[in-house]
């Protein structure tokens, strides 16, 4: 399933355009120590995380994560919209908890997202 | 000429500190260690810089105003500015960005505040010990705009750090030291994390009990002994 797909079957928003849509949705990895990240998340996780800076976009490229998720609404800074634009690394928001995401993303994956 | 430093010092307005971290305890076991430097960084507040700065009049030791900020990211930033009254001008801005809670001190500990003969005035009622709503990048502005220096405390940490929360050191243009713990070795950091060759690294105590403050053992080279000579020696 891309990322588009799963943004709709998930009901989260699309904050980046069309960049990076056609990724493969493998997975879901939840964590917001960026160096734990970093060595934990697999090639193709849609990864939700609270951090807004800048350097969510080099882990996404450094693990190859397929999108970002940020929950509960939060503001992300137009310097990351930018730069995930132009690194093909899609943001997906909403409204919803990291919690509240996840059993979203279980209706789609089951027990084969984590 | 070399100057000995310590520019990480808590006293006892921070929650997690002893509370023989008075004004003039941390000023006489400066003097007693041979430091010519220190600065005074509690979390997210300057309200105790003040004292300390008096308590030291008539000593040869220099006190930088300062104050150890936690960001949004939960990063720690040492904050230092080049008179009291923008630290002071900081800790508005930083208060405005904490949340509206009330410290538990039965948990986390009293948040003193003292005069100059370490007489307890007050304490601070807001908790400190926690993120202000405000990101890296706006406090560094803030503290470059007020002729200040911004230093990212303990980048060797895996807890509260640049670097392990944020996973890779951002470039920020203005920043030009990483602070180091006391028992990090260098070379061994710059090993693990060769990109950040390019920055210069000092060793603070982030001493939270007197006795942790540093020997005369980390050095930075100033044309003379003054805050503003540090805090352009600190900034790119």
């Amino acid at each position: 399933m891309d990322v588009r797909e799963f943004a709709a079957k998930t009901g989260l928003r699309i904050l980046t355009g069309e960049a990076g849509l056609g990724k493969e949705v493998s997975g879901v990895y939840t964590g917001d120590l960026l160096s734990w990240v970093m060595s934990h998340a697999d090639k193709g996780d849609a990864w939700i995380t609270v951090h807004t800076h800048l350097n969510i976009i080099a882990v996404a490229q450094l693990t190859e994560i397929s999108c970002i998720i940020i929950p509960e609404g939060i503001c992300v800074e137009e310097a990351t919209l930018k730069k995930a634009v132009h690194e093909a690394v899609p943001i997906l928001g909403s409204p919803m908890s990291s919690y509240h995401i996840c059993c979203k993303a279980y209706e789609v994956f089951g027990n084969n997202g984590g | 000429m070399r100057f000995a430093t310590d520019l990480h010092i808590h006293t006892a307005l921070s929650p997690c500190s002893d509370k023989d971290m008075t004004p003039n305890n941390i000023v006489n076991m400066a003097c007693l260690k041979g430091l010519d430097i220190i600065a005074i960084t509690d979390h997210n507040s300057a309200e105790n810089v003040q004292a300390v700065i008096k308590s030291a009049s008539g000593k040869k030791l220099v006190v930088v105003p300062g104050m150890e900020v936690e960001t949004k990211e939960e990063v720690h930033l040492v904050c230092l500015f080049p008179s009291f009254d923008s630290a002071l001008r900081m800790q508005d801005i930083i208060h405005a960005a904490l949340p509206d809670r009330r410290n538990r001190e039965d948990i986390f500990g009293r948040q003193l505040i003292m005069d100059e003969h370490d007489g307890i005035l007050s304490e601070s009622v807001r908790f400190l010990l926690t993120a202000a709503n405000i990101s890296i990048k706006d406090v560094v502005n803030a503290v470059l705009e007020m002729g200040g220096a911004v230093i990212p405390a303990h980048a060797d940490r895996t807890s509260c750090s640049i670097i392990s929360n944020l996973g890779i050191m951002p470039e920020y243009p203005d920043i030009k030291y990483l602070e180091l713990s006391k028992g990090c070795s260098t070379k061994e950091f710059l090993q693990k994390y060769p990109y950040l060759y390019g920055y210069e690294f000092i060793k603070s105590s982030d001493a939270h009990r007197l006795g942790d403050i540093l020997e005369r053992e980390d050095f930075i080279d100033l044309p003379e002994l003054s805050i503003s000579c540090l805090l352009n020696a600190l900034r790119k």
